[in-house]
């Protein structure tokens, strides 16, 4: 690729930076320019609702990378710039600083998160998605002791774990009657529960909120068996929308992300990465958005790679997420899809530290690891070992 | 090639003992554990993979 060819990245966040990174590391020599739309140097989001929610990290923690290794990378980086349209024929991306033209494009502008639905805004509800997210919601749990937190997922549920942390009464509330956690589904939900139990949540599971009580702040809010839960600040943890607003009218392929190839290209010399793509599911029929981190960074590898070699690059990505709950570490690999039971395979479930099979009938088809990080890497390691496709692999413990 | 790792940063996927087990460790908290500061070149393409799929970028590596 000579330094003439110019590649455009749209979004600079984790799958963005890694595919500039990637990019320049496997030589190539062309222009990078990096579009973002928030301020901030690239951070990671994991820490939001981990560390910095519960006031263990400060910002810098949650860098990216260091400014100096950003410096000497070599790419223009333009922040607090959002992209606003796309002429596919002109090749030209439209943003709120003028026109980029490109050679390649990389999309890879994420998801935000949903909001309830609510006509005038409240002080005092908010959403975590941002650093300034973040930064909102950390200030406003100042003076507050009751915390309703709506969404009982991943994110709910650690949200309701950072504050419950900062000492704060936390109810939490979840539409489905079970917690749904990621990928794994349902299949933690028992044990998530309780955890949540143990831990002082007030957890209301198969209800949503229907009305928030208030009038210019949030005082709380009506549940949908008409009950009514007092609180100082609300969060909302009620998923996400992908970031695709702006492509509208591009002729790219957009429902529920933007849709690609296996190698990621949504149309020839553009790409997507990250949390906005949705591309072809694993067995076949169908199609997948994973919101993971180390989703993000392995379609952006794969990307950087197509980009610089000319050769599409399309790797089988296994979902793989970790979070954190009260000190307990969870970790799921695999595709859950149509599992229903879980077998313990190492470790002691009663004591709070094992290793699952999630099966579907007699097939394994992901790992879920519960505080054992050693053993869960090893069990995953056996599916990684010959065939790619784990859902027909059958687990030999 | 010499490495260094952010214990801090780690989130314990074990990502790095994968791509090399002559290189990275996990202790029982998942916390990843350096066994060498140093790459040979035999191992820098390990080390490579090893720093650029941690999900926390918890790996850095320099000449
Ligand atoms: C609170 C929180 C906790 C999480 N915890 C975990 C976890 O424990 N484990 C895990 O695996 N994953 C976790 N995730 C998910 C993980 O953070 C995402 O999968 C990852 O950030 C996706 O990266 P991305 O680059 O695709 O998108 P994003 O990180 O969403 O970045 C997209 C960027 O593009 C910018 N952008 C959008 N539109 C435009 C535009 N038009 N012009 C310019 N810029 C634009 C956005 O402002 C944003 O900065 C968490 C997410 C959140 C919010
Ligand atoms: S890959 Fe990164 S996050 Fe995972 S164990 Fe190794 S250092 Fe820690």
């Amino acid at each position: 690729m000579t330094a003439r060819h110019g590649t455009v990245i749209v979004g600079a966040s984790i799958g963005g930076f890694t595919t500039a990174e990637s990019l320049r590391r496997g030589g190539y020599e062309g222009r990078i320019t990096v579009v973002g739309e928030e301020p901030h140097l690239p951070y990671h989001r994991p820490p939001l609702s981990k560390q910095i929610l519960a006031g263990e990290w400060t910002h810098d923690d949650a860098a990216i990378a260091p400014v100096e290794t950003i410096s000497a990378l070599g790419i223009d980086l333009v922040l607090g710039t959002r992209a606003t349209g796309l002429d596919t024929g002109r090749r030209v991306v439209h943003t709120t600083e003028g026109e980029l033209r490109f050679d390649s494009l990389v999309i890879a502008t994420g998801v935000s998160a949903r909001r309830l639905g609510q006509r005038s805004p409240l002080a005092g509800l908010h959403t975590l998605r941002t650093l300034d997210d973040a930064t909102g919601l950390t200030a406003d749990l100042a003076g507050a002791a009751r915390v309703l937190v709506a969404g009982a997922g991943v994110l709910g549920s650690e949200i309701a774990a950072g504050l419950v942390k900062r000492g704060l009464a936390v109810t939490l509330v979840g539409r489905s009657r079970s917690i749904r956690f990621g990928q794994v589904g349902a299949l933690l939900s028992p044990r998530l529960a309780d955890l949540h139990e143990k831990n002082g949540v007030h957890l209301r599971l198969g209800l949503h909120v229907v009305r928030l009580l208030g009038t210019d702040r949030v005082a709380g809010a009506v549940l949908s068996d008409g009950s009514e839960v007092a609180a100082d600040v609300v969060v909302a943890a009620a998923g996400s929308s992908p970031r695709v607003e702006w492509l509208a009218g591009s002729g790219l392929r957009i429902a529920d992300g933007l849709w690609c190839d296996s190698a990621g290209r949504a149309a020839k010399d553009i790409y997507a990465v990250g949390d906005v793509a949705r591309r072809p599911a694993a067995s076949g029929t169908g199609s997948t958005r994973v919101e993971h981190q180390q989703n993000a960074i392995e379609q952006a590898l794969a990307v950087a790679g197509t980009i610089s070699t000319g050769f599409p690059h399309s790797p089988d990505i296994v979902p793989f997420f970790w979070s954190e709950l009260y000190g307990t570490r969870i970790q799921a690999y695999g595709r859950f899809n149509g599992a229903s039971t879980l077998e313990v395979v190492a470790g002691d479930a009663a004591e709070g530290k094992f290793v699952g099979l999630a099966l579907c009938g007699s097939t394994a088809v992901g790992v879920v690891g519960w505080n054992l990080p050693r053993a869960f890497r090893e069990a995953r390691a056996q599916f990684t070992s010959g065939s790619p496709d784990i859902g027909e692999r059958q687990f030999v413990p | 090639m010499k490495i260094e790792v952010n214990q801090q940063g780690c989130v314990g996927s074990g990502q790095c003992v994968l791509a090399a087990d002559e290189l990275f460790d996990q202790d029982d908290d998942g916390i990843v554990i350096l066994l060498r500061d140093h790459a040979g070149p035999g191992l820098r393409d390990s080390a490579q993979r090893a720093a650029s799929l941690c999900p926390a970028r918890a790996i850095t590596l320099s000449d």
